[in-house]
């Protein structure tokens, strides 16, 4: 059994998408702890050196490239499973099993990781996009995040379209926390309901924070 | 519950052979008593069929006591219909009413192919069992039953994961059409008891090989096929096997 194998079958693919969705849990901790220095009362002081460590140190910057080969692996996998899964069934059903057997966000893990992706390009738009640009994409003068967020969030549809991009996380998040563990295989019943529960609470957490951040903005709470 | 008779329209999947494209046809069964079971009703609308000189409806069935796995009918959006933790043929018709129209559909999925009406080919399983669903056992006398200590609760959940009748329910509930509730029953059952260890890490990998290789989607979680298993089989055998093949692929030399 080589690698390839491992990584390629079925059961492998699972794997993979599991082990690059609790990759990419451990990066939304991190970025929303960071983004919560928004909420220092000082005017983005605290937010900008932040930011600056992240922008300017080599250590983030070398972990920046391992977090996108993590997001593509995640993005494109999903993707082919998505399409791979779909195309098992030539035939559809007339009546569908529905809601009764499952609920409607673990069978709509590939739609709502398309509209996060989506909203991902808008928001790479929005703020790492123009920042690294200004750096020329190694350790430049950097642009102020701050005053940026403060810029973009003054749009109402903007601040409309980071929630719903939020919601799908929260969504996505609520299937694939719990998801993520049991293919890794963690079966053993007390876990299951713990991380169950720990899921579920992650999830709304991760969305709250998230989405109070354009809000707080638009409302100008900081 | 009291006895009644009913009128019943039945909108059935009718298909010549794998190769022809299939249809839904109507029909209408009167006088069906609620005491009898699903299949037995079909047996009626076939006596009326073959009365009429019409193609009677094929269907697989054998044992009709809910423990063979050989029926299959997808009825009104679920894999053996609307009862809890059953197959179609315990499905009695008291779970329906006078004047209801009941939808029934093959198990839809391209590694069960249509023979023909309602009967579909599920030798994809038979073949992933062939692949590593065994064990090595000595010949000559039969080693005493209790020889080898073997804790309760392991006992239990390898039978609860044995309970498993091969009927493919999982497969035709699944929207990605895996059979990954099925395998992980076979690979746990095995796996559970020290019967299955010398064959352990080859076993996962060879019938994972072999269920990808029949065409059967992947799993991702969503728990439709625990939902509907006339046999209760638990999820959680999904992500024993899954532990089971993280294992075997990072440990084994071959």
């Amino acid at each position: 059994m080589t690698w390839k194998q491992v990584f390629t079958s079925s059961v492998g693919k699972k794997l993979v998408m599991g082990f690059t969705g609790i990759f990419l849990i451990l990066f939304l901790i991190v970025h929303a702890g960071l983004n919560a220095c928004i909420w220092a009362g000082d005017n983005g002081e605290m937010f900008t050196k932040g930011a600056h460590f992240m922008g300017s140190n080599w250590v983030p910057r070398i972990l920046e490239v391992g977090l996108f080969a993590g997001l593509l692996l995640h993005i494109i996998q999903g993707l082919m499973l998505e399409f791979s899964n779909r195309s098992k069934r030539s035939v559809g059903y007339a009546v569908s099993y529905g809601n009764e057997g499952s609920k409607w966000y673990s069978r709509s893990m590939g739609l709502l990781g398309t509209l996060i992706l989506l909203f991902l390009i808008l928001h790479l738009y929005h703020f790492w996009l123009p920042n690294r640009a200004s750096q020329g994409f190694l350790l430049g003068e950097e642009i102020n995040l701050f005053e940026k967020m403060k810029l973009e969030f003054s749009e109402l549809w903007v601040v409309i379209v980071y929630v719903l991009g939020c919601l799908s996380l929260g969504y996505h998040l609520a299937h694939g926390f719990q998801s993520a563990f049991r293919t890794l295989g963690i079966h053993n019943k007390r876990y299951n309901t713990l991380l169950t529960s720990v899921g579920y609470a992650f999830s709304i957490i991760i969305t709250l924070l998230f989405a109070m951040m354009p809000v707080s903005f638009y409302m100008g709470w900081v | 519950m009291e006895h009644y008779n009913m009128n019943l329209n039945l909108k059935v999947w009718r298909q010549k052979n794998c190769k022809s494209k299939g249809e839904f046809k109507l029909y209408r069964v009167e006088n069906i008593s609620s005491e009898m079971s699903f299949l037995e009703m079909f047996d009626v609308l076939n006596e009326q069929l073959i009365r009429d000189g019409d193609d009677p409806i094929t269907f697989d069935h054998d044992c009709r006591e809910g423990i063979c796995g050989a029926c299959s009918m997808y009825i009104n959006g679920k894999p053996h219909g609307p009862w809890q933790a059953n197959t179609t043929c315990q499905l009695h018709m008291r779970a329906f009413n006078d004047g209801d129209t009941i939808v029934v559909e093959p198990w839809r999925a391209d590694a069960f192919p249509v023979i023909k009406d309602l009967m579909v080919d599920r030798s994809a399983f038979d073949r992933i069992i062939q692949a590593g669903g065994y064990i090595s056992v000595n010949t000559g006398n039969a080693v005493d039953g209790n020889a080898i200590p073997i804790p309760k609760d392991d006992a239990d959940a390898s039978f609860a994961a044995a309970m498993c009748i091969g009927c493919g329910a999982c497969v035709a509930a699944c929207k990605n059409s895996s059979a990954m509730l099925f395998l992980s029953a076979k690979v746990s059952h095995l796996a559970l008891l020290p019967q299955g260890a010398p064959e352990r890490k080859s076993r996962v990998m060879n019938m994972v090989a072999q269920m990808d290789k029949e065409g059967f989607g992947s799993c991702t979680n969503t728990g439709a096929c625990e939902a509907t298993c006339p046999k209760e089989i638990s999820i959680t055998n999904i992500a024993r096997l899954n532990k089971e093949y993280l294992g075997a692929g990072f440990t084994s030399d071959k």
